[in-house]
């Protein structure tokens, strides 16, 4: 469902991405890797449409993200690092808008937001203004955002990050469960995660694929726990 | 379509979530009666609104810039604007839902100034068409100020520096328009650009509209002061993705 060419981009005399290409099927869970500064967001914000590569292409769902960037935003569901939002906004509001924006209309909206808001937990704060929530609502309430018009493809920016533990885990059971029906790219540097919810791992270094495998793969090849693989993998590599 | 009236929505109603619209309206209420009474209004011993409109170029050159500077500046550093951009709307969507936004804001605050009609009609006799044209010219010129401003909003992530800049740009189209700055013109330029620079000032546009004739050279000059500002604010959010 996701096809990436070639992808190229560079920030002034930095390359943050360089030549990047792969696959993702449906019913896969793409576990995206690398060390800060790799150009894991930078890859992530191209297939959202919100960064135009340098060269190379990529398609989503069969649509091209430079010739059809309107249908490509309209199937993914996008999870940014940063959770960008408008903070004067109450969830609930925010939550509305992205419906407004996404033509949902009444009848679905509400069945959409019946769905949603229990299943990413945010009712205690529906109301409530975005600025007074803490890292972990708002992430949440982001993940709403992402999820409310059931998209085929999500791409999710570190979507456990500020999470407690009980969270994260919730998070992950809501990715595994609905690994079955969407095509799901997440970043991290948790790699328990990984091993918890991914069946496919992607490792990039400055801008390169370095590793494209799976958990299970790596472990065999290694013979150590994940976490060595990555500190093996990246530390030689990169130096 | 869907992304224009998303985007309108949520703009027009984040002026009066915030605290924007009610510090705007007071001062912008304030300044636009005392300017009026100011100006001799009793003193003319007229029942019209020349000493209300007369002051609007000055005033919105300071106003509507305010109103315009976090439109994208604001966005760009709380980084929103990655989760607009990333929803189904094109830029040219966004950017017209801000500025529709901003201009129906603007055009209640002017109507807010109803008292004013009022307090005329209370007085006097006055001629309707010419409070109405003067509304209309009014609304053209802010029309106008917001789209210039609603571009250098989004050329700097920086508030303070948008609004600077807006100003100036205002400030521009409207003094390079009035006689002090025509006669100094005169004195070294050739009498056709004193012209051409007098047309391109907003001045003589904004009050022939005032004077009741309704031009069409006058009305297109606020319309493709507004198309042109907002299709380079559309072209520098573009590029902004490449570059």
């Amino acid at each position: 469902m996701i096809s990436i060419k070639e992808l190229r981009r560079s920030f002034g005399p930095i390359v943050a991405v360089d030549g990047v290409s792969f696959d993702v099927r449906k019913g896969e869970v793409l576990g995206f890797l690398g060390p800060n500064g790799a150009g894991k967001s930078t890859v992530m914000r191209m297939l959202a449409c919100y960064l135009r590569p340098d060269s190379g292409t990529a398609t989503v769902c069969g649509y091209d993200i430079l010739k059809n960037p309107l249908e490509v935003r309209k199937s993914i569901g996008y999870l940014a690092e940063n959770v960008p939002a408008y903070n004067e906004m109450t969830v609930g509001g925010l939550l509305n808008f992205v419906c407004d924006a996404r033509q949902i209309p009444g009848n679905e909206r509400k069945k959409a937001l019946d769905r949603i808001v229990p299943m990413c937990a945010i009712e205690s704060v529906y109301h409530q203004a975005i600025d007074t929530l803490s890292k972990g609502y708002r992430r949440r309430v982001g993940l709403a955002q992402a999820l409310i018009h059931d998209p085929q493809v999500l791409i999710l920016d570190e979507p456990t990050d500020g999470l407690d533990p009980n969270q994260k885990h919730e998070v992950r059971q809501l990715i595994s469960k609905m690994a079955k029906e969407k095509c799901i790219i997440v970043s991290t540097h948790i790699l328990e995660e990984v091993e918890a919810v991914c069946s496919r791992t992607i490792i990039i270094a400055k801008g390169k694929i370095i590793v494209d495998s799976t958990p299970e793969q790596l472990r065999q090849k290694y013979g150590c726990s994940l976490e060595e693989v990555f500190r093996k993998i990246t530390r030689s590599k990169v130096a | 379509m869907g992304g224009f009236k998303a985007v309108f929505k949520r703009e027009l109603r984040s002026y009066f979530t915030t605290p924007i619209a009610y510090v705007f309206l007071v001062v912008f209420l304030f300044f636009s009666g005392y300017l009026t009474f100011k100006n001799g209004f009793f003193e003319i011993r007229q029942a019209d609104m020349t000493a209300f409109f007369i002051n609007m170029p000055l005033l919105f050159a300071f106003m509507v810039p305010a109103t315009t500077m976090r439109l994208w500046a604001e966005e760009r550093k709380t980084g929103s604007i990655e989760l607009l951009l990333t929803l189904p709307i094109t830029v040219t969507q966004a950017v017209l839902g801000k500025f529709f936004a901003a201009w129906v804001f603007l055009i209640i605050a002017l109507a807010l100034t109803f008292p004013m009609v009022i307090t005329v009609f209370f007085l006097g006799n006055p001629d309707a068409g010419l409070i109405i044209t003067g509304y209309l010219g009014t609304i053209l010129m802010a029309g106008g100020f917001l789209a210039l401003g609603c571009f250098f909003s989004a050329l700097s992530k920086n508030q303070v520096i948008s609004f600077v800049l807006s100003v100036v740009a205002c400030a521009v189209l409207v003094f390079a328009g009035v006689p002090t700055t025509m006669n100094y013109l005169s004195t070294f330029l050739p009498a056709g650009l004193v012209s051409a620079v007098e047309t391109m000032s907003l001045e003589s546009h904004f009050e022939s509209i005032q004077k009741g004739v309704l031009e069409f050279k006058d009305v297109s000059y606020f319309i493709i002061l507004i198309i042109g500002w907002v299709a380079a604010c559309t072209v520098v959010l573009e590029e902004r993705k490449a570059g």
